[in-house]
């Protein structure tokens, strides 16, 4: 309590509110159904329970959330929206467009989300100067993992730059091993491809992904983009195609790949496999993007729920998330950060402690950016268009990296 | 007396009607209706949910610059060609070599069904599996010293779309069979019998009576094939998930990508207008000429 | 009917009928080979799958991964299994499997004994709803749901699935009442039977086989519907959304055991009906449907 003077005002709110209804449910749309996922979201189901509020569970799994989203429109659509829905980036905007969110200011005022959440999020998590949307967690997604022995082997020093990456690359080539273990999903060509345009430039990446600059979209830049992103096919097995990220990560920790460009939620696969940052893996900024971050974030949107019973739960569980003690122990148990800048990061690993100083960097130097793979640079049809561009090029269906910068302008544009 | 026996009448006139009313009034509503009402949604410029702007036929001048859409056409084309000469072809061919007073029927019969009854998820996990490289055949035939063996179709965006075909048709040809076998069992032996006094081979005897007989057999089997081939939806999401890349996109894969995921209801209702336009094109003739000579 | 008899009178030769045997048997191992690969591998320990060969016999039986998938293995919040979602799919598959089955036997027995000015137009119109991609009708359907106030609710999706059934049912009750002697239907009128006396008493007696076949689709169509559930079944979702969140769980080991031994039991209702009811099956067939 010492902690919170704000806290005070807004519990007293809640408490009032709260102590109206007694036993009213939140009920909660997600797609966290895998046994690390679940032990985190229970954390907050036990935080909700003490307050007498019920979680009423509505898991729908699959694609990233696909399957819950077209769940969620027939639920919209029918009149009976779920209390809260996991969701990502530019849908909560969508959803908030279409008047379908509730009110969290009041909340977010007593308890100062403004000034803890970082601007880069808030872009998501507030609409019309209104919050509509508790922020979990963030994720960031240029991240490579590497294996400590296979670096070891290729030279031993990470790669800062694209140059030094391909010089790793081709050592572990020789040494026999896939050098890179990726998995050929769209959304896993497209992250690293983030990564790729990143690596190119933090204004480079804003003009293209963020602002959709035709010129940066078709431009010399991204054909260079392309180009690297058709090298790093190079370094892929043939059997990548629609492999799970999790078995290419496991391809990693077993050192029959030498490294993963993957978001930080790999991290676990690691940890669950017994091995130790620094001395059996290595967790590094994508070469050449240290000190800037792209990002995704998952937020539990809130929507426009009926009787004051049912708004009081909705915002007893909105300020639950909040809560430092749950996002230290959600976060601890999914690997992602804080979604508050204020955490302490003693709960945290190494990589852990790296992501969580990175963000902060990253924030305070505005080289925070959402991640086009993962919805939070542009809205869901842009963001597929890209998928597409980006998958067809990696899976070489594009001449040279000029005409795939070519194909992106053009999809980009009919997309918008 | 005479009124209320009149009544009667009249009620058992009507009540034939009423009882079919029903059907049809939720027939008319949630088929014709939703049917309509995707129409008028394939010329709005609906993005996530239904919106009444009016765009005229911006949204078929857009699906039809997407190569994803081409792709998927030329997939459909292919896949269900395929798919539906396969089927008859081995659903008949079993019919027939189980209808030769067969040792075992009753144990073969169900074998040859179940596949049907497995949900897609079941059947693309197993398929997935089976046809993985690096986990299934190709792995099981290096393991059995076949060191050469390579199996990599579901891994290659040209040939990834026959791999469908194979799950596709591992699942509805034993169905196709027991259409088949059902007309079979329907023929007057009499007729085959003469035709043996006549001298007739076995061959001769299946060409000539046998399979023009199975006629009917042949058109249920068509119409069934052809609306599965064009809902193939949930195998193709199982299997592939519409890659390697796009290369397995079909347009009811299509269809449910735009309206669902990629917040361009506009284009997916028009991508869908177009499909219902095939499936009608394709049906209507068909129960025309049925139902016109069953009159 | 009783006229035909089962077998073809076509008889083989020895040669012939060892390469039919072949055939036979070669079909037979191909349909049953992803079942047997499943049921192997859902026996095994996941460090088996993972490091051995997958038709291999497992070297350690064990049964865990049934008992996780049917109690313990994490489908939601909480690690129930797929055991909880198993009755909401009964709850919504009898009554559909019914209520359909009923509705189409009456529609058929309308549209072949009690026929009217336009009846083909009507079933027409009828049949045509077979073929609509259920992709189309999510939303307005959501919709009307809402309007119901059935949506997220077990009757909200038995009416879905009635709905979208009858075409179906329809037609297979009334190309077999087709061929029934519309004759007796006559005489039973003159006699004085009412409408629903003469179903009851003459039609339904007879109506056996083709209820199996009616059964029989609509129950495998439903029990496996994926959309539909998703979309309306809120938080009474059936067994292929639970069995969905358990193959496809984002992140964390993929216990591929457990998934399959999921993916049998998900299925064994269907598979249940089939082999039961399978005999029945060609014999409705035969003496509706295909019939024409």
């Amino acid at each position: 309590m010492r902690l919170f003077g704000k806290t005070l005002t807004a519990a007293a709110v809640l408490v009032m509110s709260t102590s109206l209804v007694m036993a009213e449910d939140v009920e909660v749309l997600h797609w966290w159904t895998s046994g690390g996922e679940a032990a985190a979201l229970n954390v907050l189901k036990d935080d909700l329970a003490t307050k007498s509020i019920g979680w009423v569970d509505m898991p729908v799994a699959g694609g990233g959330g696909e399957a819950a989203m077209t769940a969620l429109r027939a639920r919209v659509t029918a009149g009976d929206p779920p209390t809260a829905v996991q969701m990502l980036g530019f849908d909560i905007l969508d959803w908030a467009g279409e008047g379908a969110l509730g009110d969290l200011t009041s909340v977010a005022a007593a308890e100062g989300w403004d000034t803890v959440v970082p601007t880069a999020l808030q872009a998501f998590s507030k609409a019309d100067g209104k919050w509509i949307a508790a922020p979990v967690n963030v994720h960031s997604t240029n991240w490579v993992w590497i294996n400590k022995a296979a670096l070891d082997a290729a030279g031993g020093k990470a790669p800062e730059t694209w140059e030094e990456l391909v010089a790793v690359l081709d050592a572990m080539k020789a040494n026999g091993i896939t050098p890179l273990g990726h998995g050929g999903q769209a959304w896993q060509d497209a992250t690293v491809f983030d990564g790729v345009v990143l690596g190119i430039g933090t204004d480079f990446y804003k003009a293209a992904f963020i602002d959709l600059d035709p010129a940066a979209l078709g431009g010399e830049q991204m054909a260079e983009a392309f180009n690297r992103l058709i090298k790093l096919r190079s370094y892929v097995d043939d059997n990548f195609s629609g492999r799970d990220w999790n078995l290419a990560s496991a391809m990693v920790i077993n050192g029959e790949a030498g490294m993963q460009m993957m978001g930080d939620w790999a991290k676990g696969e690691f940890l669950k496999a017994g091995k130790v940052p620094g001395t059996d893996f290595v967790c590094i900024r994508f070469p050449g993007t240290q000190g800037a971050v792209t990002f995704n974030s998952d937020q539990f949107a809130m929507f426009n729920v009926e009787g004051e019973g049912a708004v009081a739960a909705q915002a007893a569980m909105a300020s639950a998330i909040m809560n430092p003690t749950f996002q230290s122990a959600f976060n601890v148990v999914k690997g992602s950060v804080p979604a508050r800048t204020d955490v302490p990061n003693d709960a945290f690993d190494d990589c852990g402690k790296k992501g969580m100083a990175d963000l902060a960097e990253a924030n305070g130097s505005g080289k925070l950016f959402g991640s086009m793979a993962h919805g939070h640079a542009a809205p869901a049809a842009v963001k597929n268009a890209v998928y597409d561009v980006v998958t067809a090029a990696f899976n070489g269906e594009y001449a040279d990296g000029a005409a795939a910068a070519a194909a992106l302008a053009e999809a980009v544009a009919a997309a918008q | 007396m005479a009124t209320e026996a009149d009544f009667r009448t009249r009620l058992q006139d009507w009540l034939p009607k009423l009882v079919l009313a029903p059907s049809f009034a939720v027939t008319l509503l949630f088929v014709y209706g939703f049917i309509l009402f995707t129409i008028v949604l394939s010329f709005t410029g609906s993005k996530m949910l239904p919106k009444f702007t009016w765009v005229g036929f911006e949204n078929y001048e857009k699906l039809f610059a997407l190569p994803a859409w081409n792709t998927a056409i030329v997939n459909i084309a292919i896949f269900a060609t395929l798919y539906i000469v396969i089927c008859t072809v081995i659903g008949l061919m079993l019919a027939i070599f189980l209808d030769q007073k067969i040792r075992g029927e009753g144990m073969l019969r169900p074998i040859y069904l179940y596949p049907m009854a497995l949900s897609f998820i079941v059947t693309g996990t197993a398929w997935k599996w089976f046809l993985d490289p690096g986990i299934g055949l190709e792995r099981i035939m290096h393991q059995w010293g076949w060191e050469s063996f390579s199996f990599t179709w579901i891994k290659d965006g040209e040939m990834a779309l026959y791999t469908i075909v194979i799950a596709a048709v591992w699942q509805t040809s034993g169905f196709v069979m027991a259409m088949f076998l059902a007309g079979l069992r329907g023929i007057d032996n009499e007729t085959l019998k003469a035709a043996q006094i006549d001298g007739a081979s076995n061959w001769q005897l299946y060409r000539r009576i046998v399979i023009p007989l199975l006629r009917p057999a042949f058109l249920s089997a068509f119409v069934i094939l052809s609306h599965l081939a064009i809902k193939s939806y949930d195998l193709v999401i199982a299997l592939t998930g519409g890659g390697p890349g796009r290369a397995t996109e079909m347009p009811a894969t299509f269809m449910y990508s735009y309206t669902f995921t990629r917040n361009q209801m506009g284009i997916g209702a028009s991508s869908a207008v177009i499909m219902l336009m095939t499936i009608a094109a394709i049906m209507v003739p068909y129960l025309y000429a049925e139902l016109k000579e069953k009159k | 009917m009783a006229a035909v008899t089962q077998d073809t009178a076509v008889s083989t030769g020895r040669i012939t009928r060892t390469f039919i045997y072949l055939v036979l048997v070669l079909f037979a191992l191909f349909y049953l080979l992803p079942l047997y690969v499943m049921g192997v591998n859902s026996l095994k320990p996941l460090n088996e799958i993972t490091g051995g060969n997958m038709m291999a016999l497992p070297s350690q039986w064990t049964l865990e991964p049934w008992r996780s998938a049917w109690s313990t293995a994490q489908i939601g919040v909480e690690p129930t299994g797929l055991k909880p979602y198993f009755l909401n799919s009964i709850l919504m598959v009898v009554p559909a499997v019914a209520i359909s089955t009923i509705i189409g036997a009456l529609n058929g027995y309308v549209l072949t004994k009690w026929r009217f000015r336009g009846d083909t137009w009507v079933f027409g119109l009828m049949l045509f709803s077979c073929f609509i991609p259920f992709q189309i009708v999510l939303i307005p359907m959501a919709v009307v749901l809402g309007k119901l106030g059935l949506a997220g609710t077990v009757p909200g999706l038995i009416l879905v699935h009635v709905v979208y059934g009858i075409g179906f049912t329809t037609l297979y009750f009334r190309n077999y009442y087709a061929s029934f002697p519309t004759e007796l239907v006559r005489a039973a009128m003159i006699d004085g039977a009412g409408f629903f006396r003469i179903f009851w008493r003459i039609l339904l007696p007879v109506s056996g086989p083709i209820a199996v076949v009616s059964v029989i689709w609509q129950f495998t169509n439903i029990w496996n519907d994926f959309l539909f559930g998703v979309s309306f079944g809120g938080t009474s979702q059936p067994m292929t959304v639970a069995l969905n969140n358990l193959v496809q769980s984002s992140t964390g080991v993929k216990e591929y055991n457990v998934h399959f031994a999921g993916a049998i039991l998900a299925a064994l209702p269907t598979l249940l009906v089939y082999i039961v009811a399978g005999r029945y099956f060609v014999r409705g067939l035969m003496a509706g449907s295909v019939k024409g």
